[in-house]
């Protein structure tokens, strides 16, 4: 069920995320969605492309440091407390939260948000049980 | 003033009757109880016993850093561990640090070379020395400390850092004179503005400063805002520490102590010996050292030999401030760190491609090091902790062999340069030395 996500390495210098945006869409890659994290010295880039092997392919061959981890792609009601909810689930059974973000675009009236959890087969398991929809990676790939 | 006046100001013919005698014997002793010289000597056709003048010197081997790493730990002792009464260390080449040993002789000599040091530039019984060179391994503190006490000065062995402190007990214990590295002189300095202390609340009269090159730009600007007379020291802790040379109240040079430690300038790429007043390598003779007598030990200081007699009437030659290295090796904070303990440590650590580059920088009196590391290409680095953690562990890795406050940096895959020659990794922005 899990999503494959790309994360970069970019030093905080100028020009770095124009590179990496580039050098994608000269290949044709669409970005569905992204955050970076960044301290004083660097950032991390992390993306949910159309391609997710290619894009990695790609990058490291441009010679930057890259990483695939799994994330879930979740559907969550699209209102007031809609998130706090399926945050609920994970925390009552005990799964930790490494890092969300949001995808813009939807699959559905509900909105998307990946989530990262050490336990991904659990955060899995919990959450179809309390009726949360998670979409397997070949859908979000293709939204 | 001299500590010693008969040997201090003896002629040049008895120094040099003196200095034949002590290499004779010295070459003999070497040649028959350590075996890394009875080799080096026979490859060269050399007879421990033939060695009798000193222009014999210009033929024996030369022994380098390497030689001690080598034979880490005690392999070029001349004598067993039962003799040995005090073992210091410096910086080594790779991970091991080079370690060098003392017997009881070799101490009081060396306290007496000190007190010779300090006596030249004004210290006596009736001086309060305070010693912020830093103590332990290090030859900085516990060489300034027992030459100071051997004179029967009042020592405050406050050993570096805490500087408010230092401030406070130079004001109430009455120091009159000031042993540390040049820059940490600086931050004494600043921290005395920084407090409202001023010069005339203190009765500092001189300062011993070395450990790490400075340049007269340097020593008007401490002695000014110490209010004291500035002298250069010199010394490594392979020769003995420091009280190899020191500045008399000229400050026209350092007075290298001959009569213990033989000195030549050579060329660095061909090893000939240069004449006086030619700039290259710093190398000594020790004389009369028992645990750990080198020959000819390359320093990688460069610098110049003077011979005329100073003004002062001491009979040894005077060596210019330290003008630079001929290898990469940087001081930092007094430490010396060469580029290579860093290369060394990635490579035992494995997480990373061994490719670093250092950026040296001094902000305001302070020294700082920033080590670049490359992320290794497919590092899990999804979460900004785990580079963190990476950061830490290469951090924690680095400053247990350099012994030094690092900070490091990470930065992308094939970013930094490869093997194109030691000056790319190292990016020094202080200025250290004269120009000249």
């Amino acid at each position: 069920m899990e999503v494959r996500q790309i994360s970069v390495f970019l030093e905080n210098k100028a020009g770095r995320l124009a590179k990496v945006t580039r050098l994608l869409g000269d290949n044709g890659i669409n970005i569905r969605a992204l955050s970076i994290a960044d301290t004083t010295d660097f950032g991390i880039l992390r993306m949910i492309v159309n391609d997710p092997e290619r894009a990695e392919r790609l990058l490291r061959e441009a010679g930057f440091a890259v990483t695939t981890t799994g994330v879930l792609a979740v559907e969550v009601p699209d209102r007031p407390g809609g998130l706090a909810e399926v945050l609920e689930v994970l925390e009552r059974a005990g799964l930790n939260i490494e890092y969300l973000y949001a995808f813009v675009e939807k699959a559905s009236p509900d909105a998307l948000v990946l989530i990262r959890v050490e336990d991904l087969p659990k955060a899995v398991r919990v959450l179809t049980e309390a009726g949360v929809s998670v979409l397997p990676g070949k859908r979000v790939y293709a939204l | 003033m001299y500590w010693d006046q008969a040997t201090e100001t003896m002629s040049r013919e008895q120094l040099e009757e003196l200095q034949a005698r002590r290499l004779s014997a010295l070459v003999g002793r070497v040649g028959a109880v350590v075996p890394f010289y009875r080799e080096r000597l026979a490859a060269r056709g050399i007879h421990p016993s033939d060695v009798h003048r000193l222009d014999d010197l210009r033929h024996l081997p030369f022994t380098t850093k390497k030689d001690l790493r080598d034979n880490y730990p005690y392999g070029l002792f001349a004598v067993g561990l039962r003799e040995v009464v005090r073992v210091h260390a410096s910086s080594g080449t790779t991970g091991k640090p080079t370690v060098v040993g003392y017997t009881h002789h070799d101490l009081e000599t060396w306290q007496d070379l000190m007190a010779r040091a300090l006596t030249a530039v004004g210290v006596t019984r009736d001086s309060v020395v305070q010693v912020a060179y830093g103590y332990g391994l290090f030859t900085g503190g516990l060489g300034v400390h027992y030459g100071a006490e051997r004179i029967g000065a009042s020592v405050i062995p406050i050993s570096g850092g805490n500087t408010k402190r230092q401030v406070m007990l130079a004001q109430d214990f009455g120091t009159t004179c000031l042993a540390c590295t040049p820059s940490y002189a600086l931050t004494i300095a600043e921290t005395m503005a920084e407090m409202g202390v001023e010069p005339k609340d203190l009765k500092l009269r001189q300062g011993v400063f070395g450990a790490e090159p400075w340049t007269n730009a340097m020593r008007r600007e401490i002695e000014t805002k110490l209010g004291l007379q500035a002298y250069d020291i010199y010394g490594l802790s392979e020769i003995i520490g420091p009280g190899v040379a020191i500045e008399c109240e000229a400050k026209t040079g350092l007075h290298v102590f001959e009569d213990h430690f033989l000195v030549e300038v050579i060329d660095p790429e061909t090893g000939e010996p240069l004449p006086y007043g030619e700039k290259g390598e710093l190398v000594f003779t020790t004389l009369t050292k028992e645990a750990l007598p080198l020959i000819r030990y390359r320093t990688g200081d460069i610098s110049v030999l003077h011979a005329e007699r100073c003004a002062c009437g001491r009979v040894f030659v005077r060596m210019e401030k330290v003008k630079g290295r001929t290898d990469d090796m940087l001081i930092i904070r007094g430490v010396n760190v060469f580029p290579s303990q860093v290369e060394a440590v990635l490579l035992e650590l494995g997480e990373t491609e061994p490719h670093y580059q250092l950026v040296v920088d001094r902000t305001g009196t302070l020294d700082e090091v920033e080590v670049w590391v490359e992320v290794p290409p497919g590092f899990p680095m999804d979460e900004v902790r785990r580079l963190e953690e990476l950061e830490r562990r290469v951090r924690g890795a680095i400053e247990s062999v350099l012994g030094i406050s690092v900070r490091v940096k990470l930065v992308e895959p094939h970013t930094i340069p490869r093997s194109e020659g030691k000056a790319k990794r190292i990016v020094d922005r202080r200025e250290l030395y004269e120009n000249n």
